[in-house]
């Protein structure tokens, strides 16, 4: 038998082949197979204009070369602190307790590498004003920390700590002054330190009253100091992809802008804790109250002061901002031509002024578009960023996503042939991906949507406040001219915005901006 | 080893089923430049997620996961198929395979991004295609059907 099948192989015979290459049909098939996936996956790519590379943001801004500046801190609260932070302070026992958690979490020691690693930005802290002994005593003990040590490591000198705001500005020792006080006591200490050529970095919003808010332009005008609202978002680097891909129209005609807050916990409606051992002889009661109506001291006015419109400008001013400077820096919206604004106290009954909800309509007629903003901070349902345009709408966060409109006229061919498909993004940039990714795979799709990954360049992730300070302090130093990217003028737009919804809110009108005398009417 | 002929025609459908699959996922990777597990990886969980993040944010070691992952997929697929070599691209395959059940769990209280395309406790379809490894590796075929027979046959008549 066998010699029967025996082939030019010798021993190896027919039966020998059949079921030795029996799997050479399945190859034929897997090929059809991959040759199938890769013409779909190519039919469906999607070419968004060519030069698209050239906006992702790619580098860090160098630490400009000059002296080293001398910051003066005033308001040494949480956000104070943060800022410090930025600048490459920590608190010696802060940095024991978070090695301590590095070593048993991921995230505290990732955070620790992050701090230790973030660029020295050539500073010096050396004045601390603060109306709470026990802030002001944690600041001068972050401001010595120089080398990023823990308890027991080399220290610099305490920054001094100044009684009154006036007196830090005033001083010689200071060349520059962060202000991270509550809303009420911006404008009275951007004005003092300008008049003193002090350059200035002031927490957002610019202004607690309208009428602050001229008087302070002025003043930092002409005075010509650096001046920086802090709204660190002007470094995210999705709102600068944002911008590059408005300006190549890939949205279409604007109509409509939506952006929301959602809160729901204690903190995130300013309930802060009260700290067991603040009482009337650590806390400068009178200084703290500044310009606001008289009020018997007070600890939940005290830390509690977002709550309450004798010092704060409510979610307008507070919350607001945030989303109103992003879409400014992508927009430049400049005032609305009115607003209107509806809400109430509705959640938090605990005796504050404010609204905890929110609604505020501001309409751009020469723009053709509205500016909706929703805010409650008792629900956390994410109801995200969106502009929508008559071509797609775009999603922001820290990611961006762009997704085409199924009636779009500029996307109807490709609509059409099945290359952009409707509801699906046709551009997504997540932070740290240096490519832009047309195809959009599920994976991008999730992480995206979810925007996940936060603020990369270069491979490196960045803290924005770090990167919005060092906008500032590299201002300073080349002393061209030039202002940084949230000047006065672009806070002034921001404050006077929220103005008109808090006042549309309170009077229960809608109030417009009279372009030609500069009036809210 | 002998077998009756359903046992063989059911090992040998087996050995094929999760060959092709191998193949066809590493290939459709191998051929495409823009494909990472990034993503993946970053959506790891349970006690080694430390140790595939660090993979996912290292630029280096991303991109030899990344060939060795498309390749090995492609390799021990293309080899299972054909019928040779088995033993050692099944157990390199089950390696893998515990790879990807280390990085996704199936266990109570860990959540991933990606949606799965069932409801899993403990046993998920990357373990049962393991254990088809297992079984492809200790009941060997390829010597009756598969490129191996050939072999054997050439070396035989030499």
């Amino acid at each position: 038998m066998d010699q029967d099948n025996n082939t030019q192989f010798g021993k190896i015979n027919r039966r020998d082949i059949l079921k030795g290459l029996a799997a050479l049909p399945a190859f034929g098939v897997l090929g059809y197979g991959l040759f199938r996936h890769f013409g779909d996956l190519k039919a469906r790519t999607w070419q968004l204009p060519a030069d698209i590379d050239s906006i992702i943001p790619k580098n860090v801004p160098m630490v400009a070369q000059g002296e080293t500046i001398r910051l003066g801190i005033v308001g040494c609260g949480s956000r104070g602190l943060y800022l410090l932070k930025a600048l490459g302070y920590l608190h010696p026992d802060r940095i024991d307790e978070y090695k301590e958690w590095a070593n048993i979490n991921k995230y505290w020691k990732e955070y620790m590498e992050e701090f230790m690693a973030q660029d020295n930005l050539n500073v010096k802290i050396t004045a601390i004003c603060d109306v709470f002994d026990r802030n002001a005593e944690r600041a001068q003990e972050t401001g010595a920390n120089e080398y990023r040590n823990g308890t027991g490591g080399k220290m610099l000198d305490e920054p001094k700590r100044y009684r009154t705001f006036q007196e830090l500005v005033a001083s010689p020792e200071v060349d520059a002054v962060i202000i991270s006080t509550p809303d009420h006591l911006h404008v009275p200490m951007v004005i003092e330190a300008a008049r003193y050529g002090k350059h200035v970095y002031c927490e957002k919003p610019l202004s607690w009253t309208v009428e602050e808010t001229f008087e302070v332009r002025k003043v930092v005008k002409e005075s010509g100091i650096i001046f920086q609202l802090g709204h660190q978002g002007r470094q995210t680097d999705s709102y600068h992809v944002a911008r590059s891909l408005i300006n190549k129209d890939v949205i279409g005609k604007i109509s409509l802008i939506e952006v929301c807050t959602n809160r729901n916990d204690p903190n995130g409606a300013w309930v802060y804790d009260i700290d067991p051992e603040a009482n009337e002889n650590n806390i400068d009661w009178k200084q703290f109250i500044g310009p606001a109506p008289w009020h018997d001291f007070n600890l939940e006015r005290f830390f509690r002061w977002r709550c309450w419109w004798d010092y704060s400008t409510g979610l307008s001013g507070d919350l607001f901002t945030h989303e109103f400077d992003a879409l400014n820096q992508i927009l430049d919206l400049g005032i609305p031509h009115s607003a209107m604004a509806s809400g109430g106290i509705y959640f938090f009954k605990d005796g504050r002024t404010v609204p905890d909800v929110l609604n505020m309509a501001f309409e751009y007629p020469e723009r053709d578009f509205t500016l909706l903003y929703s805010a409650t901070l008792a629900s956390e349902k994410d109801r995200g960023k969106v502009i929508m345009g008559h071509d797609g709408y775009m999603r922001l966060g820290e990611a961006l996503q762009v997704v085409a409109d199924p009636k779009s006229t500029r996307y109807a061919e490709e609509l059409q042939k099945g290359v952009i498909e409707p509801h699906q993004p046709i551009f997504s940039y997540v932070p740290g991906q240096d490519k832009v990714d047309a195809i959009t795979s599920p994976t991008e799709k999730y992480f995206a949507a979810r925007g996940l990954l936060y603020t990369f360049r270069n491979g490196k992730s960045y803290d924005t406040s770090h990167l919005h300070l060092r906008e500032w302090l590299n201002f300073i130093r080349l002393n061209n001219g030039k202002q940084p990217s949230c000047d006065i003028d672009q806070s002034f737009e921001e404050a006077m915005t929220a103005h008109m919804g808090t006042i549309s809110y309170n009077e229960g009108r809608r109030v417009y901006w009279d372009d030609a005398s500069e009036k809210i009417v | 080893m002998e077998y009756s002929k359903g046992k063989l025609v059911s090992l040998v459908l087996l050995r094929f089923v999760v060959g092709w699959h191998f193949f066809y996922e590493g290939m459709v990777k191998v051929l495409n430049p823009s494909w990472t597990a990034k993503a993946y990886l970053l959506d790891s969980g349970g006690f080694a997620k430390p140790f595939f993040e660090w993979i996912a944010l290292n630029p280096a070691l991303l991109a030899i996961n990344d060939f060795v992952n498309a390749w090995a997929l492609a390799l021990i697929g293309f080899f299972l198929l054909i019928g040779y070599w088995v033993r050692p691209v099944a157990v390199a395959g089950i390696a893998l395979l515990a790879l990807y059940y280390l990085s996704h769990p199936p266990f109570p209280g860990i959540e991933y991004l990606f949606p799965t395309d069932g409801s899993y406790f403990i046993v998920n379809k990357t373990l049962v295609e393991l254990v088809a490894l297992f079984v492809i590796f200790s009941f060997p075929t390829a010597h009756i059907v598969g490129i191996e027979r050939v072999i054997k046959a050439i070396s035989a008549k030499k």
